[in-house]
């Protein structure tokens, strides 16, 4: 008896079929679209008492400036935040799900939530996806434990520094803090903490502003304005373009503004909306 | 200039376990790169995982994190359980078995170290297939090529700790020398029955070998004075 030769497809598991089809595609010189990404400088350092973080406003789509003025730094827990670079959906997405798992575990612990706690569920989540989830992050906080500050690689290895670059334009930041952050910026400021409790805190605050500048200047994926955060115990200061290097240069002195009624009137037609109706016994979805 | 910023981070690396009199010395050195950048100067591939037992990593950052955080949990809820500290032998297994079962999906080479009440100080080696072996003395990562006649030569049964320190930095600083994808500082944990030290060498106070210049805090430095901008 001979043996039936008719090949049955698999009941089961993955199909590979379209992964054949797409690099059929590619080789014939279809490429498929590419994801917004966040051609970045992001950077943070911890000081006296605090961390501050920073970022530039640039996201591109390959060679094309898609947003002038994004924001990278995201928000993670009242007293954490997250600079973000690698794709634009990627750093927001995955910041934006360990912040309500963090939320949730202030809920069940009725305590601020840690550093470490974020950092924890970020390299996991981002080990889990074997780094097809790119984002490159930089974490910094205070806790109950002090400021802290790690850098996050899409692959889930953390690093734990006083100083931090990331994103395209890491090494034109890197350069600004090797040969800038000194020891004093926390030892030396010490004694003068006691004179000015802000001085410490002001002077992170320009070493941060000018490495971003130095992205923003020197690496073409990164643009714009400067984001800063500036985290201490108990307080948040969010400045939202806190220097915008580059403001538009060509704007008619005499503005943009239109008279009413420039704008030819075709025809005109409305339409009256009807009124909705409440659904009895319903109550309304209330905040 | 290919610095391939997206290459996963790996640890080209010089570890080193050493067995002596009483104890154990571990050393590494400090540097992670993502292809040709190093993207921590300073890290430390000497993690803990229970109060006797610690580990040197080498091979992807990532995973090796991943593996001695896994470790340290499931020792943590073992010392639990048991209501003692646990041996370095299983410290040691559960890192094999973690290696071994997911050779598929790591690239990690780890050197375990620690002392118990019961052995004493021990060296075991897991390296990149998930096998394990106890050696007096061990080495690993991309350094550890250029290690492996000196280690034979100068480690020695009976050693002090005091030399056992010493052979553990002239031999990271050696393959510091040598192997591009090792540098920054070296860092030493000492464990025995007396609990655990740890050493910290900056790169200007290691010793200096043939024809290598003496190392400046920076570049910067040289300068008759700082650039402004």
């Amino acid at each position: 008896m001979s043996k039936a030769t008719v090949e049955l497809p698999p009941k089961a598991g993955f199909n590979f079929d379209l992964c054949r089809r797409n690099d059929m595609l590619t080789k014939n010189g279809v490429h498929a679209p590419s994801f917004l990404k966040t051609g970045t400088t992001i950077v943070g350092l911890v000081f006296e008492d605090g961390v501050v973080l920073g970022a530039d406003t640039r996201a591109t789509e390959g060679p094309i400036v898609a947003d002038k003025n994004c924001e990278k730094i995201h928000y993670m827990a009242p007293n954490i935040y997250c600079c973000g670079a690698g794709t634009a959906a990627d750093t927001e997405n995955v910041t934006d799900m360990i912040s309500s798992q963090l939320l949730l575990h202030r809920y069940a612990t009725g305590r601020e939530s840690r550093v470490v706690t974020a950092l924890t569920l970020l390299k996991t989540h981002l080990f889990g996806y074997q780094g097809h989830v790119s984002a490159a992050l930089v974490l910094g906080g205070v806790d109950i434990t002090g400021p802290h500050l790690h850098t996050i690689y899409p692959h889930g290895s953390t690093d734990t520094l006083p100083f931090a670059t990331m994103g395209s334009g890491s090494l034109a930041a890197m350069a600004i803090f090797e040969s800038k952050y000194r020891e004093g910026l926390t030892d030396f400021y010490i004694y003068i903490l006691y004179l000015c409790q802000s001085i410490a805190r002001d002077e992170g605050v320009k070493l941060v502003t000018e490495a971003i500048c130095s992205g923003i200047f020197n690496d073409l994926g990164s643009g714009s304005n400067v984001d800063v955060c500036v985290i201490t115990k108990g307080k948040v200061e969010y400045l939202r373009n806190h220097q915008k290097p580059n403001p538009r240069t060509y704007i008619s002195s005499k503005g943009f503004s239109f008279l009413k009624g420039q704008t030819e009137v075709l025809s005109t037609k409305v339409t009256l909306l009807e009124k909705p109706q409440q659904e009895e016994g319903v109550d309304k979805m209330e905040e | 200039m290919d610095l391939n910023l997206d290459a996963p981070h790996s640890m080209g690396t010089t570890i080193i376990g050493v067995t002596y009199d009483g104890g154990v010395v571990l050393g590494a050195d400090s540097r992670t790169s993502t292809g040709m950048y190093v993207a921590n100067r300073a890290s430390d591939k000497i993690t803990q995982l229970t109060d006797n037992v610690y580990l040197c990593r080498s091979g992807s950052a990532a995973d090796t994190q991943i593996i001695s955080d896994y470790v340290r949990y499931f020792l943590d809820q073992h010392t639990i359980q048991l209501g003692q500290p646990a041996t370095v032998k299983v410290a040691a297994n559960l890192i094999r078995l973690l290696s071994y079962q997911n050779k598929n999906m790591l690239q990690a080479g780890m050197i375990v170290g620690g002392w118990d009440k019961y052995v004493g100080g021990q060296i075991y080696s897991v390296p990149l297939g998930g096998t394990i072996l106890q050696q007096p003395f061990s080495i690993g990562g991309s350094g550890s090529s250029y290690l492996y006649g000196f280690m034979d030569q100068s480690w020695k049964e009976g050693m002090s700790k005091d030399e056992a320190e010493k052979l553990v930095v002239k031999a990271v600083s050696l393959a510091i020398a040598r192997d591009g994808a090792s540098g920054g500082v070296v860092r030493t944990v000492t464990i025995n029955s007396e609990g655990v030290e740890r050493k910290f060498y900056p790169g200007d106070s290691l010793p200096l070998w043939h024809e290598e210049l003496a190392s400046v805090n920076s570049l910067l430095d040289l300068l008759p004075e700082p650039m402004s901008t």
